[in-house]
């Protein structure tokens, strides 16, 4: 249900004028709710972020999820792209 | 995935959310306020857990300010379809504050904003969530003049 509730979220601020983006884990979801931007991971529910205590690669996310508000032509989907060595 | 949980997935009638107009970005990434939105259930020191009981799911929202130390944040999320164990051990995989601070410390991003908004995401009957959560969601990351929201779900 996670990405429905993030997706009714970010819709409301997307159209209140605040540029949003994410991370999925279910990219069919989010998709289907139709989300503005989100960066599709490609680990398990509840490693969205790649793997605890894992500085770099969380901040890898962050910083490719971030990129996607270069983009205007939402809705933007896009796959995570090279993880670190250690990830 | 668990095939019955595939079975949901496919079949639950998912809110779509239509047509938005893009919030175009105006200023450089280096110098946007950034929130954290998530709905792993997160709730700080002193805050009111969840309650796992409400039919449909809880439908409230926390406010997690950015100066908490995020691994004193616990977690009330009522789901089992996904695996806790990675927040149990680092709440950054739920609410990655730690590594949003280091962002805005590199000057990636302008400034990390005062506060942060967490969720539990397992609302099977998102009308009140809706209609009272997501307005006061919105005003609030107005107030703090955010100009990028970062969504995390589970």
């Amino acid at each position: 249900m996670c990405p429905q509730t993030v997706g009714l979220v970010q819709g409301a601020l997307e159209s209140a004028g605040i540029t949003t983006t994410g991370a999925t884990g279910v990219a069919e979801v989010s998709q289907k709710v139709g989300v503005p931007r989100a960066l599709n991971v490609p680990w398990r529910l509840g490693y969205t972020l790649g793997e605890p205590n894992n500085p770099k690669l969380q901040r890898e996310v962050l910083e490719q999820a971030l990129a996607l508000t270069d983009r205007d032509d939402i809705p933007v989907l896009e796959a995570l792209t090279s993880i670190g060595n250690d990830g | 995935m668990d095939p019955e949980l595939e079975r949901f997935m496919r079949d639950y009638p998912w809110r779509q959310l239509g047509e938005i107009i893009p919030a175009r970005r105006i200023k450089p990434l280096a110098e946007c306020r950034v929130a954290l939105v998530s709905s792993a259930g997160l709730v700080a020191p002193g805050q009111a857990p969840y309650d796992n009981e409400t039919k449909g799911g809880d439908w409230s929202w926390r406010s997690i300010p950015a100066g908490v130390d995020i691994q004193s944040l616990t977690e009330h999320h009522r789901s089992d379809s996904w695996d806790h164990t990675g927040i149990e051990a680092d709440r950054n995989m739920g609410m990655p504050l730690d590594r949003l601070h280091e962002l805005a410390a590199d000057s990636v991003i302008g400034e990390v904003a005062p506060r942060h908004i967490s969720v539990m995401g397992s609302i099977t009957a998102p009308g009140r969530f809706i209609r009272q959560t997501v307005p006061e969601i919105v005003e609030a990351l107005t107030a703090d003049e955010v100009d990028v929201a970062l969504m995390v779900p589970v």
